[in-house]
């Protein structure tokens, strides 16, 4: 493989602590490497900042749901088409890119690394079979587990070693990375018409609570010693008033510690955390809760949070919080889409308009950007859009411009309609932190690598790790003169690497990578009464064998990255 | 104001997607630029020039600029695709999508054109001589947004889904109109001197219709209302009222419940 050395940049580092020193870095062999022959190939990054690649926690970017927004908004691709050019492949999709020009977009902007946040198991073929096309990048997904029949019955009588072992199971046969929630409990009971607004609703006929559900599976995951930790969309997203729900489930999490060999120390991860941070009783009234969210986080080690950023776009949202879509549609009054997953999950599907003329709209993204600049830990607050939910992927770097720049807020405030409500109900007018680069590479590499157990692989440029590395047209020895120029600088690389492999050159993409599907291969002691109660569902509740339920090797995931964990001794 | 007349040289063999004949497009250019821009036969991106003449310089801005579009363009779709201001008039019949998407200006059509015209228009005025094809003012697919702004005059007949997600603007057909009238409709004002086929107004929420000749068969969600007289072109004439869809979600305006409202003429005075 090609040597190269990435020669005088501003390297920014948080796994070895570098910040904007002039640095080269060399790869070999797809690794970063301390030297290189006088043979490698130069790039010169005088006046350019360096990062390892970004890592994506938490984007809906593959599956069956993706798809069905695809499918059914061919408004969204209506203008956003871009023609076959160079390497690239056509692709099409504003906020439900095509899977081409998902692996492009994130490429071009230093992304190497994403996870799908909700992969339903028994759709993981069509998850992973858009996996396999979508270039360049690694990808892993996780399944969710929260309204599961199997979790929620073991966990009822609190049998943690069967819900492991089906865990362990579950993840290997659908070549899962991670133990995923979305509304714990909430989304069984819409298939009964209700749902679960706080932690103690009980879900109808399993007699289970979310807060029964939450605490066993993160026993569940601890037992098994994950490299990620259980990933929580809470109950009640979205509502005036929810923040006291999401204090309510990050307080399961105290006195868990997390036990695994990754080097991951939550033991609860708390998504979207802006649709989650709501005071207020209604719309009128409707106020942040950044404040009291980030408050509690700042004390709480043992959790992680990412943001999901309001970027004001009209996007699609999509989740498997089935009751919370319909919802949303009796608020909209658009399109709506809702499918129901076997025993496992569902899904709903809405556009949605965040309309800087609404004062709802313009509160979300203050809150958005509140979290962040109160989180003191930048290694436990991850940026996100939750794409697409609150914003395509593809505005992170206007997301950054936002963070970095109290310039550029106070520009986007006084284009609201509604500006004086935004300062009133929000705090984002007297923020005046600015995120700096280290922090920025806190929050999109190091932070999130680690939360996912990654830290041995990629976030991070030290000899030894995989070269994912990204070169950006910014000069950070230079006054940034206008904040726009922060967004064009992240929105196209001057040069990024994956695994050594030089992908993107002046912006555009020169290489389709080898991009590998993550996953998480666990050891599990034998447990013929999980194996029974698998094979006994089956056949009595699913509507497709056992057999054609795994998502084989070479069709589905023709290059595999396992991480290896073994729980046969606990 | 100043007239660039472009001339069919050689006509396509598949359909050509002309999507830069707009008066925006053109806009501070000679005619050996316009004759540059570029059109689609397929999959094969080529000029302009390869397909019209091109005589006349364009006007420094769209507003200064005027189009005059000769020969046979059956098969040439978006003339004036995204218009803003200035004038297009079109001598032939034309394909899908003309004035698509047009936020001001004026199209004349001296002939037919086919489906999708005046798709989502926001402003300007079209006017078609001849008759006009399916989904004209209608939103795109999948879209919820149709036509919101402008006029539309239609000498001849429509076809269907007419006014398709229309929330805005006028429209008047002389002629008839085919089934779907209004699908969605939630604003504007259409108005139709001929007869109209079954579904008229269906899930239709705002907006008002009005008929001068017959309907097929009316919706079941159109509850009568009453008679009125109404003058429209300087005619008097008694129309039987209709408020529907009943079986939709209707929004309150100061606590009043809007409806969408139809009328049909009843007779003469
Ligand atoms: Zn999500």
């Amino acid at each position: 493989m090609s040597e190269y050395i990435i020669k005088n940049g501003h390297v920014f580092d948080p796994v070895q602590g570098i910040k904007g020193d002039k640095k080269d870095i060399a790869i070999k062999d797809g690794k970063i490497v301390d030297k290189v022959g006088s043979g490698a190939k130069v790039i010169d990054a005088k006046d350019k900042t360096v990062m390892a690649g970004a890592v994506e926690i938490h984007a809906h970017i593959a599956g069956p749901k993706v798809n069905l927004g695809r499918i059914y908004r061919p408004e969204d691709k209506l203008f956003s088409c871009t023609a076959t050019h160079g390497m690239e492949r056509m692709g099409s999709g504003a906020s439900i890119p095509t899977t081409f020009k998902t692996g492009y977009e994130y490429a071009k902007m230093g992304y190497t690394t994403a996870m799908e946040a909700a992969m339903p198991p028994l759709f993981s073929r069509h998850t992973h079979e858009e996996i396999r096309d979508t270039p360049i990048i690694d990808e892993g997904a996780f399944p969710v587990f929260g309204n599961n029949w199997f979790v929620l019955e073991y966990l009822k009588n609190h049998e943690i070693e069967n819900a492991a072992a089906y865990i362990a199971w579950l993840l290997r046969v659908t070549k899962g990375y991670a133990i995923k929630v979305v509304n714990p409990g909430g989304t069984e009971a819409w298939a009964w018409g209700l749902n679960c607004l706080s932690v103690n609703d009980p879900v109808p006929y399993f007699d289970i609570t979310p807060a029964e559900i939450v605490r066993g599976l993160i026993e569940a995951n601890e037992y098994l010693g994950l490299p990620h930790s259980m990933h929580i969309h809470p109950n009640n997203l979205g509502n005036p008033g929810c923040y006291e729900t999401t204090l309510d489930t990050m307080k399961l999490a105290e006195g868990f510690k997390a036990k695994n060999k990754f080097g991951r120390e939550q033991v609860l991860h708390l998504t979207h955390t802006q649709f989650h941070s709501y005071k207020g009783t209604n719309w009128g009234d409707f106020e942040s809760g950044a404040k009291e969210v980030t408050d509690y986080v700042n004390k709480a080690k043992n959790i992680t949070i990412d943001t999901g950023n309001v970027t004001l776009d009209e996007t699609t949202t999509m989740t498997a919080d089935g009751p919370f879509e319909h919802h949303l549609t009796g608020l909209n009054h658009l399109k709506w889409a809702n499918v129901d997953v076997e025993l496992e999950t569902a899904a709903g599907v809405v556009p949605y308009i965040y309309s800087p003329n609404i004062s709802v709209c313009a509160i979300q993204w203050a809150i958005g950007l509140e979290i962040p600049l109160m989180m003191k830990d930048p290694m436990r607050c991850f940026i996100t859009t939750d794409h697409p939910n609150a914003g395509p992927f593809t505005r992170y770097p206007r997301v950054f411009k936002w963070l970095m720049s109290e310039k550029a807020r106070e520009t986007q405030i006084n284009a609201f309609k509604h500006k004086d409500k935004v300062l009133s109900q929000t705090s984002i007018g007297s923020l005046d932190r600015e995120i700096s680069l280290y922090e920025l590479a806190q929050m999109t590499r190091a932070g999130p690598a680690k939360s996912l157990g990654l830290t041995a692989l990629c976030g991070g440029l030290k000899p030894g790790m995989e070269a994912d590395v990204a070169v950006y047209n910014f000069n950070p020895d230079k006054p940034v003169a206008n904040p726009d120029d922060i967004e064009k600088a992240f929105s196209r690389c001057a040069a990024v690497f994956k695994s050594g492999v030089q992908v993107v050159s002046n912006g555009e993409i020169v290489s389709n990578g080898n991009k590998r599907t993550l996953w998480v291969d666990v050891k599990v002691k034998e447990n013929a009464q999980v194996a029974r109660d698998i094979s006994e569902k089956f056949v009595k509740y699913y509507s497709m064998t056992q057999n054609n339920y795994e998502a084989l090797g070479h069709n589905f995931v023709p290059n595999p990255y396992a991480l290896e964990v073994d729980a046969t001794q606990v | 104001m100043e007239t660039v007349t472009i001339t069919v040289k050689n006509a396509p063999a598949l359909y050509l997607e002309a999507d830069n004949i707009s008066p925006d497009a053109f806009a501070g250019k000679t005619a050996a630029q316009i004759a540059e821009l570029s059109v689609h036969e397929g999959n094969t991106t080529s000029t302009l020039g390869k397909y019209f003449d091109v005589s006349g310089n364009a006007g420094a801005t769209a507003a200064d600029t005027k189009i005059v579009v000769r020969g046979d363009v059956k098969k040439v779709k978006y003339l004036g695709f995204k218009m803003s201001a200035g004038e297009l008039v079109i001598e032939g019949s034309a394909d899908l999508y003309v004035g698509a998407w047009m936020t001001g200006g004026k199209i004349l059509a001296k002939g037919d054109v086919a489906a999708f015209a005046a798709t989502a228009m926001k402003g300007g005025e079209l006017i078609i001589e001849g008759n006009a094809g399916n989904y004209l003012g209608a939103a795109y697919r999948g879209d919820w947004r149709g036509m919101s702004g402008g006029k539309i005059l239609v000498k001849g007949n429509a076809g269907s889904d007419v006014g398709m997600f229309m929330t805005g603007g006028e429209m008047v057909i002389n002629g008839n109109v085919d089934v779907h009238l209004c699908t969605h409709a939630e604003g504007g004002k259409v108005t139709v001197k001929g007869n109209a086929t079954s579904k008229v107004g269906g899930q239709m929420v705002d907006g008002q219709i009005i008929i001068f000749g017959s309907i097929d068969t009316m919706m079941p969600g159109f509850k009568p209302a009453g008679e009125v007289e109404l003058e429209i072109d300087g005619i008097k004439a008694t129309f039987s009222h209709f408020i529907g869809d009943m079986g939709e979600r209707h929004k309150k305006k100061k606590g009043v419940v809007i409806y969408a409202n139809l009328y049909k003429k009843i007779s003469s005075p």
